[in-house]
């Protein structure tokens, strides 16, 4: 089992990834794709921050601002039957799977119109006609859920994949020792992603996890690990590219460490002080997935300013007309509220 | 009296058994330097560092499971779960190893141990993090569970807490954590399993928990004005339960109401109206009611999450219904 460190390696050796896309076997729609997922899900997240700040979204809400290309990178190789499961940061995995900001708007202003019928909220998205089995208010669940995804679709001999997404946090957590090593033995088809932003809430992974590095920890459980920069999308889709063709060929579970960085406070409304400097905030916001990546189009001319324009406007059209979809969305019926419980 | 919010005063409880006892830590998420999410330590972490103010990774069944080797060793652990909820993940080590160890040592261990959280709905909090389960560990046999519904019950409580060797659940309603009452100085210790009568009255009994204590007693604000006389008790602590002022107050008025906002079934107005009918049945003059919180998993939305908690109208109609009896 090996474990490779992308980010170290890049680092070293910061001549090596710049091949060519044509060499990479990546299309430029594919490229594309990857720009407009990404910005799908910053406009959504800046729409519901301001809506937070309007009183509109009811409970907690936890944005992805800083750690879309996570998401964008590992779902563009999900299809709708394979199985996500999330955590509370989640409306970023979902739009990335493929439900629309319509729907994630309006389940956080609570209307029946919402992904979830009103009845999550943020931290509680679910769309499994298409693969996304819930975003999630306790924290490690989801890990152990991938797993159990996994077993089913090894036994029901297909080639789905079941993908957790979880943050530093997670790690800590019974969950992910447990989980690992049950994908491990089994060599059940999973993708576990851990989102290393470095702070659970405010506590900062270096203090809680005494071995501070996730990604070499693959091969402790048996598996095959990587770690690679999370805010660089383009790397973040050839790592997923490769642990997702590995588990739909049977081959076993993945660890997937993105090294990334939430630029907003945990939750809307939040206090984001005290626990990190502002410099170490302002500094990794130069590290932005999303202008990096739009440099990065330019500079290997993959696209155009006018083009990647045209994107932005586009989705910002689309993100504003689906607040006000969801601000118009009829409230769900109080006499619904015990459906459900029973199948 | 000076006031203080309910969260104080359970602060003020923490840090004055602190500042003596320093067998006593608290751990957590957020505890330390952050004061905790609800504001449960602020100030503290400052003041006894942080070996007694333990800030955790997201482990909870693992610093459950240590506390307990703690608590029988000679320390005595305060566990802040901010939303109650998370205690979940350690149920196993709390039902097998917590509730059962003085038992299990015949009485050689101790398991001086605060299980502190924040309960109820609220605030579209949605269903991962609105739960009170204080019927569930009251099943159980080697827990003592605490709810008050005003500050000078949470000092009280939580010094009591503090000073015992058993374990306590210590539940704190998220909707009344910021309100403000009269609250002793000094030490203050409320004993277990005595209940407080919240509202003298002669017509019905209403037994009120948590957060429903301050509902019922607006609900009966506006009966009295109508002429209706009812008792209120808040119990204060489900284990142990006090039945002996319920049993009196049902031999006075001959009516009872149980007002909860968890579970009907299985509940706590479940157990306390056997109790009645076990130990004062000739004293009733109707049914005995219960009014609860909805049997389902807590939605988001306001509009569903309001229809699932007995609000102070339906309190009123309760008390209405049960009159009419
Ligand atoms: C079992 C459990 N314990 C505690 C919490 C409270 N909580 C919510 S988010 C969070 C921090 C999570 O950090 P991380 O997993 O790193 O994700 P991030 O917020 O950084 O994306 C905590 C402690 C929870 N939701 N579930």
């Amino acid at each position: 089992m090996l474990h490779q460190d992308v980010q170290a390696e890049t680092k070293a050796r910061p001549n090596a990834r710049k091949q060519g896309s044509e060499e990479a076997g990546r299309t430029t729609e594919e490229l594309h794709a990857l720009y407009r997922q990404m910005i799908v899900i910053r406009y959504t997240e800046e729409q519901l921050a301001r809506s937070h700040q309007m009183g509109l979204i009811h409970g907690a809400c936890h944005t992805y601002v800083g750690e879309e290309a996570i998401a964008s990178g590992v779902c563009a190789h999900l299809r709708a039957d394979d199985a996500v499961f999330s955590t509370h940061r989640g409306h970023g995995h979902a739009l990335a799977k493929g439900v629309s900001p319509r729907e994630v708007i309006a389940e956080l202003f609570g209307r029946v119109t919402g992904c979830s019928q009103g009845r999550g909220g943020s931290m509680h998205l679910f769309k499994p006609e298409i693969g996304l089995m819930g975003t999630s208010g306790i924290v490690g669940p989801c890990i152990l859920q991938a797993a159990g995804a996994g077993y089913s679709f090894k036994l029901l001999r297909s080639d789905k994949v079941g993908v957790a997404f979880f943050g530093d946090g997670a790690v800590n957590n019974g969950a992910f020792h447990e989980g690992l090593n049950l994908a491990s033995i089994w060599k059940l088809p999973a993708l576990f992603v851990c989102e290393n932003n470095q702070y659970a809430t405010e506590v900062p992974f270096a203090y809680a996890a005494g071995n501070p590095n996730v990604g070499n920890r693959g091969p402790i459980y048996g598996m095959e690990s990587v770690t690679v920069d999370g805010n660089d999308v383009l790397a973040v889709y050839e790592a997923a590219r490769e642990a997702v063709a590995r588990a739909r060929a049977g081959e076993g579970p993945t660890l997937l460490e993105c090294r990334t960085y939430r630029t907003r406070a945990h939750s809307e409304g939040m206090r984001d002080a005290g626990y990190r400097t502002q410099e170490e905030v302002e500094e990794w916001k130069t590290r932005d997935p999303i202008k990096r990546f739009h440099q990065w189009l330019l500079e290997n001319q993959e696209a155009d300013a006018e083009t990647l324009a045209a994107i932005d406007a586009e989705i910002k059209a689309t993100v504003e007309e689906a607040a006000e979809f969801a601000r118009n969305s009829p409230w769900p019926e109080p006499d619904t509220v015990s459906d459900h419980i029973f199948s | 009296m000076r006031e203080l919010t309910y969260v104080d005063a359970t602060r003020e409880a923490l840090d004055r058994a602190m500042a003596r006892d320093p067998s006593i830590f608290v751990v957590g998420e957020g505890i330390g330097a952050r004061g905790g999410n609800f504001n449960t330590t602020s100030g503290l972490y400052t003041k006894y560092g942080p070996e007694r103010l333990c800030d955790t990774p997201i482990s909870e069944r693992g610093f459950v499971g240590m506390c307990a080797g703690a608590a029988m060793t000679g320390t005595r652990p305060v566990v802040d779960f901010m939303f109650i909820d998370f205690i979940l993940d350690a149920f196993g080590e709390l039902v097998n190893q917590v509730a059962k160890m003085q038992y299990m040592s015949s009485g050689r261990l101790k398991m001086p141990i605060i299980l502190r959280g924040a309960i109820g709905i609220g605030h579209s909090a949605a269903t991962h993090h609105s739960g009170s389960y204080y019927p569930i560990f009251a099943h159980l046999p080697g827990f003592r569970v605490a709810v008050p519904a005003i500050p000078s019950d949470a000092k009280g409580l939580f010094t009591t807490a503090l000073h015992g060797d058993d374990p306590v659940l210590f539940l704190e309603h998220k909707s009344i954590l910021f309100n403000r009452g009269e609250v002793p100085e000094g030490d203050y210790a409320i004993p277990f399993g005595q209940a407080r009568i919240a509202r003298a009255g002669a017509d019905c009994t209403l037994v009120a928990i948590g957060s429903m204590v301050g509902k019922t007693l607006a609900a009966c604000d506006k009966l009295a004005e109508e002429g209706v006389s009812a008792e209120v008790i808040d119990p204060r602590t489900i284990a142990p339960l006090d039945m002996a002022t319920i049993l009196e107050s049902v031999h006075k008025t001959g009516r009872l109401l149980i007002v909860d906002e968890t579970f009907q079934p299985c509940g706590v107005g479940a157990e306390i109206a056997a109790q009645v009918i076990d130990q004062g049945f000739d004293d009733l003059d109707a049914p005995i009611h219960r009014l609860n919180g909805a049997h389902v998993p807590t939605p988001y939305s306001p509009p569903l999450e309001n229809a699932i908690v007995p609000q102070e109208s339906d309190i009123e109609q309760s008390i209405r219904d049960l009159l009419a009896e």
